[in-house]
């Protein structure tokens, strides 16, 4: 019979449309309030209302997540090197880059003139980077890992987009927050070394 | 409707080929003896002769890849053919031809394979070959009038640093300046010496609109009602061509007497900056190339270079290798099945559906690779990461909501109940919907033979007949250890091409039932072979490496000198060259056909402009 | 449905006191937040996309992320109906001038909301022969959205970002009701290389071989 495929389509449609009130009947405000009623709504078993509601409610973002690179620095409470940062300003970052976005100068002793491991500026242009996560793979002293702060939307370029040693920097304990696991991980390899 | 292609046998070895031509052709053939390098070098004098010989004698039908190589040094360029059996599978034969880079002029071959069409006019586009013979040998990725033919090894961009990356001022002595402070225009433009604005004029686009003038002789005249022909343009900026693709098309009436694509328009000089990249720096730039499916173009490069350094990959890497292509394809089939939804008028439910699962399956690519899109995931001997232990991430901004999904639990509810449950349910949904069958079935038929002729890969390829996958075909990674049927359609029609995907797709998950218990019993293996390095040397040589990709065959024709960096680095897009067919098929439809045409192929701009 | 207090919270004027029996009735707001409420609630994207980021637009107009939350839900094809235009992508030489055209032909208010870091700054493609180095070269931008590409969940924030842009604005000094019309900015021509009509003279100057003590006095300022 001509149209039966399409009263069988509109069957699909009026499914998905009934199951999201069956979901919501069943789960009530929970599904929308309680963090079971989220992962509900965002595994593989979803039916019904997918959406997200951000910015009330925000997926997290995996551990592995890369967005724009930054600088681990020991915290200020640290006991011996408080603030000081990882970099050792060895360039490999700079070398692996695909779209060589990374500049650092080597810093020089103030004394000597002779490179020291600090690098003296460490700039990142974010309008060129292209978050593949090259950078924080190979660098062998975990000292640039990437960001999970993706909420940084700006009004100007200019002034805003080409990142310094000082906005780069970010505490090891953000670390250990955003990526719990991979920063234990990565803990447990420097002490075996 | 499906059968299995042959066993992957090739009954002409290339050394036969060499013997066998040579007795035809005598002095105009000789095999090609640098080292690294396969294959036969023709005379450029007898190249439609050789090619024809190589098309029906010797059984390549399929010529998969034009690309072109420019030897400063030696005065030559080379232009290199990769031909192909369809019937039989198996390793292909590469012939090449050089030229003076003088003169560089060789015969065309649009005579004997219609598919080295707009290849041909890459190559004079970017490398200033010109192929004798060509109908309309146009620019056709920069425009008329451009100065220069930029992959030529001594032409040099507006912001040229060096020839090869790493740059030396990043490190030590880095001081940041953007590049567009360098030039006097604050921008990336440079003009030829000596270029004067007063009294120039653009050259426009007369070269294009001109051969639109003559119809095909397919023409309407059905009821001998006099029309007039108009030309139309569609796109760059429309919401049914997939990005900036753009058709000038004439037509008469409603009916589509000429139509000729315009590409371009997305092309961000892929292939040259890729020669200024390190091997692994392309990793990242292949996800770009058809975004839909970085982890397949991951695959493809990342085997194209393993087999140049003859790098081993442990068995759960290629198995993670397996469970990512695939689920790729189905992403992409899903995405492709609704965006053509779209593209007929049933606005955004179906694609609504099918990105539903889409999301799902970027879940856990976003997991596992760090990235929803652009995966980077791949590395040559292995991976970048295992698998993730779970599926979602702690929460650290506010209003952030917590999962923790386990990864093998996730991957199983994909595997064996949510995808398949949801293409059943497209398939239940639009397959049988009158309307959908009358807009695609016996629209924009390409018949098996001409497919071939065109260099149409991909379900494009299959979905007229014609059981060509490279899986089988020629096959790499560890896909001759899954049990999986090529899915073919036979009417080379629209609707088949649309069905193919939903077989495609089934026939993925078959593989991915396969890897799952197989993902569970390597669970904790090593999964990368050799040194993780980021300066990896490849031995000198020139290799066409190939997959297929959910868009057809994805290959990459590298050269290389022996360094850190490819010397020639060629990208065969099949959804550039799978719309060579585009006018053969659209000719004698109507307008809105062609929206559902250019649909049915499924193109990505990132990759037809590269 | 009646509107709870709540609802009024960001139309209602602080400053001046209202009765508690009366608060669900009465919103007292000045002309400036009513306009620009209502703006920032019905900003219509245009249909358009360039290149990968245009995909994650896609995902962010799908079910999950659903921007009709922001009533952004109506993406239109033509530029005579849409307030925002997403540059969401690599922006080549040959593209350019046509989005140039689609950006003269957006009514006003537009805004532009460049997404990515291709759209933004050129991106990883920057060094290539037929790349813009940023749209904002050309047309203003108001929102900059980086990433490679930015996630659904990042263009969301940059979405939030430009409404606040717009909630700052005030209809006394909003340009598109000062007297006479606004200049187009002149499309961009495809020559030996992209020319921008109002670099002429530069490039004269450059032909002429005058162009390096320009652009040393370009660099000492």
């Amino acid at each position: 019979m001509y149209g039966l495929g399409i009263i069988k389509g509109l069957g699909v449609t009026l499914k998905h449309l009934v199951e999201t009130y069956v979901d919501d009947f069943r789960w009530g405000v929970r599904r929308y309030t309680t963090d079971d009623g989220f992962v509900a709504r965002q595994s593989t078993d979803t039916r019904g209302i997918f959406t997200v509601q951000y910015p009330e409610e925000k997926l997290a973002v995996p551990e592995r997540f890369r967005y724009i690179p930054f600088l681990v620095v020991y915290d200020d409470d640290h006991p011996d090197h408080p603030g000081e940062i990882w970099c050792t300003s060895c360039g490999i970052c700079t070398k692996v880059c695909p779209p060589q976005c990374i500049w650092i100068m080597r810093g020089k002793h103030p004394e000597t003139g002779r490179p020291i491991p600090d690098p003296e500026y460490f700039y990142i242009d974010i309008d060129i980077c292209m978050n593949c996560g090259l950078c924080a793979e190979y660098c062998p002293f975990d000292a640039i890992k990437m960001d999970h702060d993706y909420e940084i939307a700006s009004y100007d370029r200019t002034t805003a987009h080409i990142f310094d040693k000082a906005k780069l920097s970010k505490p090891l304990s953000y670390w250990q927050k955003i990526a719990p696991s991979r920063a234990l991980e990565e803990h447990l390899a420097r002490e075996t070394k | 409707m499906k059968e299995i292609s042959p066993e992957a046998t090739s009954d002409v070895k290339s050394v036969d080929a060499v013997e066998l031509l040579s007795r035809k052709f005598p002095g105009s053939i000789k095999p090609d003896d640098r080292k690294g390098y396969e294959g036969i070098v023709v005379d450029s004098s007898k190249l439609p002769e050789v090619a024809t010989a190589i098309r029906d004698e010797l059984g390549f039908d399929l010529l998969a890849n034009l690309s072109y190589v420019d030897y400063p040094e030696e005065g030559v360029f080379e232009v290199v053919y990769n031909a192909y059996n369809t019937a039989v599978g198996g390793k292909g034969l590469t012939f090449r031809v050089r030229t003076s880079r003088d003169e560089a002029e060789i015969p065309s071959l649009i005579g004997v394979w219609p598919g080295v069409d707009f290849q041909e006019r890459e190559a004079w586009d970017l490398m200033g070959i010109r192929f004798s013979g060509h109908p309309d040998l146009r620019r056709i990725l920069l425009w008329e009038g451009f100065a220069g033919h930029p992959m030529r090894k001594d032409w040099r961009e507006p912001f040229y640093e060096e020839d090869n990356k790493p740059y030396g001022t990043r490190w030590p002595e880095g001081q940041v300046q953007r590049a567009e402070m360098k030039t006097p225009y604050g921008m990336n433009v440079q003009y030829p010496g000596g270029f004067k604005l007063e009294g120039w004029e653009p050259e426009g686009e007369e070269a294009l609109y001109a051969g639109l003038g003559t119809p095909l002789g397919i023409g309407p005249d059905i009821h001998q009602i006099k029309t007039d022909q108009l030309i139309v343009n569609l796109g760059p900026q429309h919401p049914s061509t997939h990005g900036v693709f753009r058709m000038a098309v004439t037509v008469d009436g409603e009916t589509i007497t000429r139509l000729k694509p315009v590409f371009g328009y997305l092309h961000r000089n892929h292939e040259q900056i890729g020669e200024r990249n390190t091997w692994l720096q392309n990793m990242p730039f292949t996800d770009r190339l058809d975004y839909f499916s970085s982890l397949a173009n991951n695959l493809a490069y990342a085997i194209s270079v393993e087999k140049m350094m003859g790098q081993e990959i442990p068995e759960r890497a290629d198995l993670l290798r397996v469970l990512m292509v695939e689920l790729t394809r189905i992403q992409n089939h899903y995405s492709a099945i609704g965006f053509l939804l779209n593209d007929l008028g049933a606005f955004f439910t179906p694609v609504l559906y099918a990105l539903t699962e889409r999301e799902l399956i970027l879940d856990l690519f976003e997991a596992t690779t760090g990235s929803r899109m652009m995966c980077n995931y791949m590395r040559f001997g292995g991976l970048a990461y295992d698998l993730p232990s779970y599926i979602g991430g702690p929460a650290i901004k506010e209003g952030d909501r917590e999962r923790e999904l386990d990864t093998m639990k996730f991957i199983k509810g994909l595997v064996y109940e949510r995808l398949p449950r949801a293409t059943d349910m497209l398939d239940r949904y639009l397959t049988n919907n009158e309307v959908l069958v009358n807009r695609l079935k016996g629209v924009g038929v390409l018949p098996g033979d001409r497919a071939i002729a065109y260099s149409a890969t991909g379900p494009v390829l299959r979905a007229s007949g014609v059981p060509y996958d490279l899986r089988r075909a020629d096959p790499y990674s560890i896909y001759n250890e899954f049990d999986f049927d090529v899915a073919v359609r036979y009417n080379g029609d629209s609707y088949d091409r649309y069905l193919i995907r939903l077989d495609e797709v089934r026939q993925s998950l078959r593989i991915l039932e396969q890897v799952v218990p197989r993902l569970e019993e390597t669970e904790g293996q090593e999964y990368m072979g050799g040194k993780r390095s980021y300066n990896h040397r490849v031995p000198a040589g020139d290799h066409y490496g190939h997959a297929e990709n959910p868009k057809g065959e994805l290959g990459f024709h590298l050269v290389s000198d022996g360094g850190g960096n490819p010397y020639r680095y060629h990208v065969r897009s099949p959804s550039f060259i799978n719309l060579t067919a585009l006018e053969e098929m659209c000719v004698g439809h109507k307008v809105a056909d062609i929206i559902v045409i250019l649909g049915s192929i499924d193109i990505v701009l990132g990759e037809v402009d590269r | 449905m009646t509107m709870t207090p709540d609802d009024y919270s960001d139309l209602n004027n602080p400053d001046i006191p209202i009765p508690d029996e009366l608060k669900s009735n009465i919103a007292i707001t000045t002309l400036d937040r009513i306009y620009n409420w209502s703006r920032a609630r019905s900003v219509w994207p245009l249909l358009f996309g360039l290149a990968c980021c245009a995909i994650e637009m896609i995902a962010t107009a799908a079910s999950r992320y659903d921007p009709a939350r922001f009533g952004m839900e109506v993406m239109r094809p033509s530029p005579r109906q849409c307030d925002l235009m997403i540059v969401s992508g690599t922006v080549t030489k040959k593209m350019v001038p046509q989005i140039v055209r689609l950006y003269n032909q957006m009514a006003e208010p537009r805004y532009v909301l460049a997404m990515g870091a291709c759209a933004s700054g050129g991106g990883p493609f920057k060094e290539g022969y037929n790349v813009v180095d940023g749209i904002d070269k050309f047309i203003p931008v108001d929102v900059y959205v980086p990433g490679c590409p930015p996630t659904p969940q990042a263009l969301l924030h940059g979405f939030i970002t430009l409404h606040k842009k717009i909630e700052g604005q005030s209809i006394m000094s909003v340009p598109w009701y000062k007297k006479g019309q606004s200049e187009a900015i002149p499309v961009p021509v495809l020559g030996p290389d992209l020319i921008d009509p109002r670099q002429g003279e530069l490039i004269q100057a450059a032909s002429e071989g005058e162009y390096s003590a320009q652009f040393e006095t370009d660099e000492n300022a």
